[in-house]
């Protein structure tokens, strides 16, 4: 087994917030154009949610992460080489990948939300037309993308846990689209109105990424050998309940809605929520121990 | 571009003086941490981004002395890798290959993300509160620049730490560890001619790597390594929950079942 001396980066709560937010913006983007594409005309108000959710939660991360450098005001480093003033890309490094993909999302992530915003504008006649199709495809290919880079970012470096495992990029896109489903119904909920009538099918995507989601922690926990006793510390015990949480109580209230009865209609998509803060931070600072 | 050049830290001659730990924080005018006490004589603890040069001491039971304690003295800094993980995950390219085939963080162009701090397997990175950055060991390229030896090899009272051509210094760390052999010490070896395209810091060990907090040769990997396993595990995971929401958005089962109430 590998064994490597690295000293932890202290990422802390932005870089956990980042990954959850940017999570939220990748997936919903993913979903919208899902349902903007393959649903049914009444799923229109649904798709428009979610590229709004995507444009407004991706504004968030840029702040996030800036705030976690230690030179905020040389955030432009990532795209710019300092020196050169030539572009600054490495593509065998995540960081710098996501960097561009994250900047050039942004562009697909706003011209998507004015489209859906202001659907008789410029950009939205453009966006309605034959464009558009390409646009979203790309758009959440992106999307996708940065659900999952993060997982790999972890990875691609010498930390125990995180370079023990191939699995990180997976689990973060499978609990990413499953956070994005979640929090496209719960403000349909909470907002009411067209978009609410999509739920079942979110819900029902849902169910399929958390399972994919659970896989993937078996998977995880079985590529980490030894080292998952770190993750595995008492410590991180009640994050790891929250994450059992989020994922058990909502795949049982998906399968049988039954058990969904009489309880408030938030609970699910809420507690995926917050299952998917406490899986991040879990393995972000887990790896510490 | 000038001779490579790299340190040999012979480990059976430290004596554990910190020399070298005090000459590198007055030439780089570093102001160290808090003092602490720690185990053993050590107060430094660790290398970071102000301790460049650390003397690492360990503790050993003796064979034949049970109970008893011997101390191994090793003086540890950056090993300036020639394939350096550290470099290979910056994406801001602020951590650079100097003329005499260092590894240099440029301190202007460094923007404190920490990446570089996660793939250091080594634990020599650390990040500096005060200033915003990633900080370690420049090999003393100021001095370097004006043909001087770095700080840490000037004041070194015993020659543990020896400074010179990298070419130089491998002769000098295989012929000591002949001396070594012939002298019955067989547990001799040399450490850093292999790992990471070789290091620019050799050392002399008389234990196992991992002993003095060094991966062995077989855990010398790059943070790459992980880059096509994970990308492959996300595109198959991004097929299957794609299938998975296309099954649920165009199943008109889902809606017609549940209606539309939310569970």
């Amino acid at each position: 087994m590998i064994e490597h001396f690295a000293a932890p980066p202290h990422w802390g709560w932005y870089i956990v917030g980042y990954f959850f937010f940017g999570g939220i913006a990748g997936g919903a983007y993913v979903l919208g154009t899902m349902l903007r594409l393959w649903g049914e005309p009444r799923d229109a108000g649904a798709a428009r949610l979610a590229f709004k959710i995507s444009f407004w939660v991706l504004l968030i991360c840029p702040i996030l992460l800036t705030l976690d450098l230690g030179k905020p005001f040389r955030f432009w480093h990532m795209l710019v080489d300092a020196r050169t003033l030539g572009i600054a890309f490495k593509y065998w490094s995540p960081m710098s990948v996501g960097a561009w993909v994250l900047t050039v999302f942004g562009v697909f992530a706003a011209g998507s939300f004015v489209e859906a915003w202001r659907p008789q504008s410029g950009i939205g006649r453009l966006l309605s037309g034959p464009l558009g199709r390409p646009f979203m495809i790309v758009g959440a290919a992106l999307g996708l993308f940065i659900t999952a880079y993060t997982g790999v970012l972890l990875s691609v470096s010498n930390q125990p846990v995180w370079s023990d495992t191939w699995a990180l990029g997976g689990l973060f896109l499978a609990s990413a689209l499953s956070a994005a489903a979640a929090a496209i119904a719960f403000v349909a909920i909470r907002r009411g109105g067209d978009a609410v009538v999509s739920n079942a099918k979110l819900f029902a995507a849902d169910r399929y990424f958390i399972i994919l989601e659970l896989v993937l922690l078996v998977v995880f926990f079985l590529t980490l050998g030894a080292a998952a006793s770190k993750v595995l510390a008492v410590r991180w015990l009640v994050l790891w309940l929250i994450v059992l949480a989020g994922t058990i109580i909502p795949l049982a209230m998906y399968v049988r809605p039954v058990l969904a009865q009489g309880r408030s209609p938030l609970l699910a998509p809420g507690l995926v929520l917050l299952g998917n803060i406490a899986l991040r931070a879990v393995i972000v600072f887990g790896a510490h121990a | 571009m000038a001779k490579a050049v790299g340190f040999f830290t012979d480990e059976t001659v430290c004596i554990g003086c910190k020399a070298c730990e005090v000459a590198c924080k007055e030439w780089n005018q570093l102001p160290g941490n808090p003092p602490e006490f720690l185990d053993s004589f050590d107060n430094t603890g660790q290398l970071d981004a102000q301790n460049w040069r650390h003397v690492k001491f360990i503790e050993k039971s003796p064979a034949g002395r049970p109970g008893g304690v011997a101390w191994t003295m090793m003086s540890d800094v950056c090993k300036h890798c020639s394939e350096a993980s550290c470099m290979e995950v910056c994406p801001t390219n602020a951590i650079i290959r100097t003329e005499f085939d260092t590894v240099y963080i440029q301190p202007d162009v460094c923007n404190g993300c920490r990446d570089c701090i996660a793939a250091c397997p080594y634990h020599v990175i650390g990040f500096d509160e005060h200033r915003g950055l990633a900080q370690k060991c420049t090999f003393c390229y100021d001095r370097l620049q004006n043909n001087l030896m770095p700080a840490c090899a000037t004041a070194c009272p015993t020659q543990s730490i020896r400074f010179g051509d990298l070419d130089e210094m491998r002769r000098l760390a295989a012929a000591r560890v002949e001396q070594l052999h012939a002298q019955g010490k067989s547990e001799a070896r040399v450490y850093g001619d292999k790992e990471y395209g070789g290091l620019h810091t050799l050392f002399v060990l008389t234990d196992k790597p991992e002993v003095y907090g060094l991966p062995s040769a077989e855990s010398a990997v790059l943070p790459r390594r992980n880059n096509r396993a994970s990308y492959l595990g996300s595109v198959a995971t991004a097929l299957l929950a794609t299938v998975g929401a296309l099954v649920a958005i165009r199943g008109r089962r889902a809606t017609e079942v549940r209606g539309e109430q939310a569970p």
